[in-house]
């Protein structure tokens, strides 16, 4: 007997809609003017259009005009500031990512059985996520003062939100049989969380919190224009005095020490990986 | 049947070594952190405990007289991501190409390409606010530029990546058949990774919209204006409001962006 052939239906042939052209066209069509509605919308709104963008361009050249020659004067200063911008990341990611270890515990959702701890812990992380970094240091910086201290409160807040996301999502992927198994041998919840858990999610989790310290690092930057210390705190005074030579040595000082640390945390979560 | 355990894997001195390094590394990291930093505690605390009745319940009783106003600097915001990001998916399609390993046929190009995009990552985007405030002046023009030059970066490695991973039996096997570049580009390239690259247009978006909500603060126009006001004039229940507008928001083109993402892939 010969067996029917393998004919794929239209319904399991993901490619199937390319039979019928004028469907895809007509559809591609339609995105293409919503989005064209949208940018023109959007443009009127933000004063935007081909002349202010012709003549905004041709502007550009002030670019050049105001901020060279950067003045390296200010070099002295802004390492010391710098170090201070990474120090505040230092310490932010560390209690980051200790306290994100019992938090991610709790979102994840074959670790966690208590529903309703899990969708709260979910659903205060997920808050803490859509605040902007400026905004968490803007009201730390409110509570305890201009300085560094608002600052790192504001980074660890910033972090714990995106490692308790990327951690808890690990630990929902890991291979839930050795737990079983040792829960079934008599382990308690520790037990297995640290010897079955823990060594499952231990690259991963390092890579994470070095990935996290490189966020922080350019975040600690952007936290400074508002008074939150460090580097960013330097480059907003001279911005506010139109001194434009000092920021753009500031600018390029960031830039290298973001370069930098991203090249290096990088390599160290190839070799962890 | 013995019930000893397997035999230990022999330690190797080089990896001893090394560890201990690591370890020694780290903890001098550590001491320096906190030998130089300078946090006055008794300052920080009583900061906190004449502010704190000032600040925090402000925050969570909204004004709500200034709602319509927020949301209407919310919507700019959102069309200054939108402008950015539709520019950056544009403007990182050739970054992209010249930056994957598999289409210029230089590793020179491609090389050239990743150098491009990762510098172009570098920079914060309220950094690159700064820098375009500087040329065009406190305009929300000045937002969408940063946003789409801060973006391209970031699709533009995300678009090499996927131009990397795409078929390329297809290619070879429409050269062999005598078509020309652009046909080979058009008809054997772009329709592998067309969707690829609008989930990742899409997925920028989302993420220019929470990073629109800053620019303001420096002048590039949106509801980070606001922030701004709001700081300088120590109005909390005024930032309460901004904070819940950007919240819903955020979290609505989240939902939305991984809806439309998930439907696409």
């Amino acid at each position: 007997m010969v067996k029917e052939m393998n004919k794929p239906s239209l319904a399991e042939d993901k490619y199937a809609p390319m039979l019928s052209p004028w469907r895809v066209k007509s559809k591609i069509a339609i995105i293409f003017f919503i989005v064209l509605f949208f940018l023109f919308f959007s443009s009127t709104r933000t004063g935007v259009d081909f002349g202010t963008l012709l003549s905004g361009l041709s502007n550009m050249g002030q670019i050049t005009d105001k901020l060279l020659p950067p003045n390296w004067g200010i070099v002295g200063p802004a390492m010391e500031r710098l170090i201070e911008t990474i120090h505040m990341a230092i310490i932010a990611t560390t209690f980051a990512v200790l306290v994100v270890i019992p938090v991610s515990l709790l979102a994840a959702q074959n670790i966690n059985s208590n529903k309703i701890v899990y969708n709260i812990t979910r659903f205060i992380m997920n808050i803490l996520r859509t605040i902007p970094d400026i905004v968490l240091a803007v009201i730390f910086v409110g509570l305890f003062g201009i300085g560094v201290f608002g600052g790192i409160v504001a980074l660890f807040v910033f972090s714990l939100g995106i490692l308790a996301k990327l951690i808890s999502e690990t630990i929902e992927s890991i291979d839930m049989e050795p737990v079983e198994a040792m829960r079934a041998s008599g382990a308690s919840t520790i037990q297995a969380i640290a010897f079955a858990v823990v060594p499952q999610v231990l690259p991963q989790f390092s890579s994470f919190s070095l990935y996290v310290f490189e966020i922080n690092v350019r975040a600690s930057v952007v936290i400074g224009l508002v008074g939150a210390g460090g580097i960013g705190n330097l480059m907003m005074t001279r911005f506010g005095f139109n001194d434009y030579n000092s920021v753009f040595t500031i600018i390029i000082i960031i830039f290298v020490v973001v370069v930098l640390i991203e090249y290096i945390s990088g390599k160290i979560r190839e070799a962890i990986v | 049947m013995s019930m000893e355990l397997p035999p230990k894997k022999p330690r190797s001195t080089k990896k001893l070594v090394r560890n201990v390094a690591i370890i020694l590394a780290v903890a001098a990291l550590y001491v320096w952190t906190f030998a130089s930093i300078q946090i006055d505690f008794a300052r920080v605390i009583e900061r906190a405990q004449s502010n704190f009745d000032r600040v925090i319940p402000k925050l969570f009783s909204p004004n709500w007289d200034r709602a319509g106003e927020v949301i209407d600097m919310m919507i700019e915001t959102i069309f200054i991501a939108y402008v950015g990001s539709l520019a950056a998916a544009i403007i990182a399609v050739p970054l992209g190409f010249l930056a994957a390993k598999n289409m210029t046929g230089s590793r020179i190009f491609s090389t050239l390409g990743v150098w491009i995009l990762s510098a172009v990552r570098a920079f914060p985007e309220i950094i690159l606010a700064i820098l375009f405030i500087v040329a065009v002046g406190p305009t929300p023009f000045a937002g969408i530029l940063a946003i789409a030059i801060g973006s391209t970066g970031m699709l533009g490695k995300l678009y090499a990546e996927s131009l990397e991973a795409i078929d390329m039996n297809v290619v070879e096997a429409m050269q062999a058949n005598g078509a020309n570049r652009i046909q080979v580009m058009f008809h054997g390239i772009i329709p592998q990774v067309i969707p690829e690259f609008l989930s990742y247009a899409i997925y920028r978006f989302e993420i220019d919209v929470r990073a629109s909500t800053v620019l303001g603060y420096v002048g590039a126009g949106g509801i980070g204006t606001m922030i701004f006001f709001a700081q300088s004039s120590r109005n909390w229940s005024d930032m309460g409001m901004i904070l819940l507008v950007i919240i819903i928001v955020v979290t609505i083109f989240d939902y939305a962006s991984s809806y439309i993402r998930r439907r696409i892939i």
